[in-house]
């Protein structure tokens, strides 16, 4: 019976054109409003690493005091002097310092122009906790953050720039006149939100180009290329800046049971009260350990205009909802005559039902036909509203596809409830005794 | 085939009860052709409808083919209503988006019919009542005569057990009512039960029996049967 009532709904939908028309445009745009809008509060709140987002943690330490923070939320980084505590107790099975550095690439070729590429310095676990893809080569290795190493990890992009795409493990990179070898190439990787790198990227960004050790950064006192929020004024020089109470590296963990975060938050507490005990800080233990999409919770990486855009545009679907009941509405009670005699033939309540939900499901695929087409020109379009880094994560993937056209059906099906529910209480015998 | 004892329909409002059939009694038997007669708003077409299984009725009983409806479900009356009932109204009450074959296709579509099977009794009933040529034709192509006997090959198509006809020749001239009315009695012939209102003396004098309706009640007796000595005459009391 579907064919059949597909087949009436379609020849129903041709007999009025101008009706069916504005349906499928109430349907069509509020579908790609909200199908829009949602493309861009998807991107931005999404997991960035659904695989191991509930394993990896970001670490928090209070190094500012109660008065110099707000909500009790401690700084969004952490000093030098509790990132290098912290590594070298290692209570987390795998355990990294990160912080953005930017470099000039000089590439061997005299006649080029070097580069200016974004950087992070990190430690070596953080390739594997997380999962950074390689192409060529590997990430270094724990011996070579001990033995501060002049290594480095690549992107897939600069290796084509200087390397033509070919196999470059093993050879040489200078950076800002310093020379580092190669051990890998990696994937273009930029998960987004870029989770470990919040509070100085605000969540998107195009990630970098090159990974150096954190210890070979230190030692080439590569400042931090990102926040530096110091409650106190550092002492002079580089060493002077290294034991201030400036905040600038974040730490990450990878932790697999909640045995391994007890143990890490207490230790965490531990540390906190011994810099107490020890006169360094004044105020009780203040510290977080939150998995990745707490953190991005915390950090409020949803751009308010996008969740308020999102909202909006729900309220809009609504309103062109209403108007297809209105629409709906008229179209089936005027064919009150024809339900009369389809059930004085046989047709059952059930059968009204299912003749015009089917044919309120061909609006659905009409408006949702249209609301790609919209969503697609909505997408490019969301430069207009959206910051450039934001508006660039909004496309139009199959996932979205299916969902627009799928949002379309249910929704027409949903907003032919009540036109249908009326259609199917038609007494067959008024109908036919009025005729 | 229909029996109805003591049956009332009520319509209620909130200051009145209008009673539209009261104390109703009707047999109709197997094969027979029954016309009931009676002026307008006497109760003729509530009659129809509630044996149609399209109303349902305030009191007393009724059984089609044996069966007690009163408590029976939509489903289940509307399942009756496709098996065993066939409907010929007097404003034809064809669908006018589709053309003659949809719409005798249509009861045969809620029975579940395979299409070979449905193609097969349209074409048939079709040639019955002389359309088959029409198939591809709308509605609004056909004379009144032409789309009556449409509606009268719709409700053949089914082999319904009981025909029910309200003023089927009351939209017609008076050469496509001689027509109508001779198929009537050539499908009663072959053995259909038809029950047909009318307020047409001349057609009803054509039926098997007549039962006189007045404010709701049977009030006259039937007369003899005159085409098929093997059917029953009727009593229907008032």
């Amino acid at each position: 019976m579907f064919a059949y009532y597909l087949q009436l709904g379609l020849r129903s939908l041709r007999k009025n054109p101008v009706l069916t028309a504005l349906m499928v445009m109430a349907i069509g745009f509020g579908v790609a409003a909200s199908m829009t809008t949602y493309s861009v509060y998807r991107a931005t709140s999404r997991d960035p690493i659904p695989q191991k987002s509930s394993v990896l943690y970001n670490t928090q330490v209070d190094a500012f005091g109660p008065e110099n923070i707000e909500n009790g939320e401690p700084a969004d980084a952490l000093t030098y002097i509790d990132v290098t505590a912290i590594l070298r107790a290692h209570k987390a099975p795998r355990q990294a310092a990160v912080y953005p550095v930017s470099v000039s690439v000089i590439p061997d070729d005299a006649g080029r122009l070097p580069m200016r590429e974004g950087a992070y310095a990190n430690s070596s676990d953080m390739f594997a906790m997380f999962d950074m893809p390689f192409i060529q080569g590997h990430a270094w290795t724990r011996d070579d953050d001990e033995k501060h190493a002049s290594v480095a990890v690549i992107t897939k992009d600069l290796n084509d720039k200087l390397f033509n795409g070919g196999n470059s493990v093993g050879k040489q990179v200078n950076l800002d006149g310093r020379l580092f070898r190669i051990v890998g190439v990696m994937a273009n990787w930029s998960p987004q939100p870029l989770f470990f790198d919040v509070p100085n990227t605000g969540g998107f960004d195009e990630g970098a180009a090159v990974y150096i050790p954190f210890t070979r950064a230190i030692d080439l006192q590569l400042p931090t290329n990102g926040n530096n929020n110091c409650v106190k004024e550092p002492e002079a020089g580089w060493d002077g800046y290294l034991h201030s109470e400036c905040v600038w590296i974040a730490l990450w963990t990878e932790m697999h049971s909640a045995a391994e975060v007890a143990t890490y938050r207490n230790y965490l507490n531990g540390y906190a009260a011994e810099q107490q005990r020890a006169g360094r800080w004044n105020w009780a233990p203040n510290v977080k350990v939150r998995d990745v999409m707490e953190w991005l919770d915390a950090k409020k990486v949803v751009p308010k205009e996008s969740t308020i855009s999102l909202v909006v545009s729900l309220g809009f679907l609504v309103i062109c909802l209403v108007n297809t009941v209105g629409l709906l509405l008229a179209k089936f009670m005027r064919r009150a005559p024809e339900i009369g005699v389809r059930r004085a033939l046989g047709a059952s309540r059930s059968d009204i039902y299912a003749q015009f939900l089917i044919e309120a499901g061909a609006v659905g695929i009409a408006g949702g036909v249209l609301g790609l087409v919209l969503t697609g020109l909505g997408t490019l379009g969301t430069t207009l509203v959206f910051p450039e880094d934001i508006a660039r994560l909004a496309t139009l993937d199959p996932v979205l596809i299916l969902l627009t056209l799928l949002t379309a059906i249910v929704a027409s099906v949903v907003a032919a409830f009540y036109p249908t529910w009326r259609a199917a209480q038609v007494q067959p015998a008024w109908q036919l005794k009025s005729n | 085939m229909l029996k109805m004892t003591h049956l009332a329909k009520v319509y209620r409002t909130e200051v009145v009860e209008t009673y539209a059939l009261r104390d109703f009694n009707i047999d109709v038997k197997e094969g027979e052709f029954v016309a009931v007669t009676g002026p307008s708003g006497s109760g003729k077409t509530t009659f129809l409808t509630i044996a149609g299984l399209l109303e349902t009725f305030t009191g007393g009983e009724y059984h089609l083919d044996g069966i007690e409806v009163s408590q029976l479900n939509d489903n289940a009356r509307s399942k009756i209503r496709n098996e065993k009932i066939g409907f010929i109204f007097q404003a034809f009450n064809l669908i006018p988006d589709l053309n003659v074959f949809d719409n005798v296709e249509v009861p045969l579509r809620y029975r579940g019919m395979k299409a070979p099977e449905r193609k097969q009794r349209i074409m048939d009933a079709l040639e019955r009542v002389g359309l088959a040529a029409r198939a591809r034709h709308y509605p609004a192509e056909l004379s009144g005569g032409q789309q009556q006997r449409v509606a009268i090959a719709r409700a053949l198509a089914g082999s319904p057990r009981l025909l029910l006809a309200d003023e089927p020749t009351g939209n017609l001239d008076t050469q496509m009512a001689r027509g109508v009315m001779e198929l009537l009695e050539e499908i009663h012939r072959e053995g259909a039960t038809i029950v047909m209102v009318t307020h047409d003396p001349e057609l009803a004098a054509r039926a098997q029996r007549n039962v006189h309706v007045i404010d709701g009640q049977v009030v006259d007796l039937s007369e003899e049967p005159r085409f098929h000595a093997h059917n029953h005459a009727q009593t229907a009391r008032s």
